[in-house]
């Protein structure tokens, strides 16, 4: 099931995705099999991906952690995190992104497995893209690469 | 035994393990990841998840134990198994964890070990049959390939 959110903060052209290149996902989530599978989904849609199991590992990847990555920093195309996690929750590093002048425009999805309404509210209204109910399938995930090309466009 | 005979023998194992309500949609979801690139897949992830399993219920064990019980701990851990378990289709285990999770709430001693015990079972039973699904295929990647992609729900 996925829950999209509204047309805006849409793609700006700088981080649009080459014709041809595989984009780059970071995928966040504390748990190891929901890591391992949701990589494999990303892949088998012709995504590059890295995993992160937590948030604050997540931060740091990114650039934007305590423990700076200084050169170090990929260019990420599109995050996508668990809502529950220990210490940072996926809502809290949604927030930190879209705070961040250089990351915001990166669209960010949320996964949970709990379909609470006023979660998927909440997290739509903090700018993520989509709202992914776990377990992920493939369907899910090709629909969300069409989404990310989409801003090609 | 020839090839046919096999693949017989494999798709009536794994469609009682369905009716018996051992797996669900979603098994047959990791089954699909799988292909030529990646012919271990439901292997590895399976894998992890007994290990994953393993460790949890460890975990609880010993929080169970404790004098001053840890509640939100121990709902942490269960709502891993679950997550790890809806992942890879085991939903006799999750269907548990959903009323594990619920006597923690309640901070129900008797009903989290009640659970624990219940939970250690269709975790244990689980196991047993996707050891013995695993078993049927035969030593050639090739031929595990077209098995799986034989599988009728």
């Amino acid at each position: 099931m996925l829950s999209c959110g509204g047309g805006s903060g849409g793609c700006s052209k700088d981080m649009a995705v080459e014709l041809g290149d595989e984009p780059h996902v970071l995928a966040v989530d504390d748990n190891l099999i929901d890591r391992k599978l949701v990589e494999r989904l990303l892949k088998n849609s012709s995504c590059k991906v890295t995993t992160a199991e937590n948030a604050l590992r997540a931060l740091d990847y990114l650039g934007l952690g305590n423990d700076r990555l200084e050169g170090t920093v990929s260019e990420v195309n599109m995050i996508i995190t668990d809502y529950c996690m220990p210490g940072m929750t996926g809502y809290e590093l949604l927030k930190k992104i879209k705070e961040s002048s250089v990351l915001k425009e990166v669209p960010v999805v949320i996964m949970s497995s709990e379909n609470i309404p006023t979660r998927i509210s909440q997290c739509l209204e903090e700018g993520a893209k989509m709202f992914m109910l776990k377990p992920l399938k493939q369907s899910d995930v090709k629909q969300l690469k069409w989404h990310l090309m989409k801003c090609r466009n | 035994m020839d090839l046919v005979q096999l693949q017989r023998q494999f798709v009536d194992y794994r469609t009682s393990l369905y009716h018996e309500g051992f797996l669900d949609e979603q098994f047959t979801q990791l089954q699909e990841l799988q292909d030529e690139n990646n012919p271990d897949f439901v292997v590895e992830v399976v894998s992890l998840f007994f290990e994953d399993s393993e460790r949890l219920l460890n975990e609880l064990a010993r929080a169970l134990e404790q004098q001053s019980i840890d509640y939100k701990r121990i709902d942490a851990h269960v709502h891993q198994l679950k997550g790890s378990s809806s992942s890879i289709g085991a939903q006799r285990v999750q269907k548990v964890c959903i009323a594990f999770r619920n006597y923690c709430e309640e901070q129900n001693v008797e009903g989290c070990l009640k659970c624990l015990q219940q939970v250690r079972h269709e975790y244990s039973l689980v196991k047993t049959k996707l050891e013995s699904l695993f078993q049927v295929r035969l030593p050639c990647r090739r031929e595990i390939f077209f098995l799986s992609k034989m599988v009728l729900p």
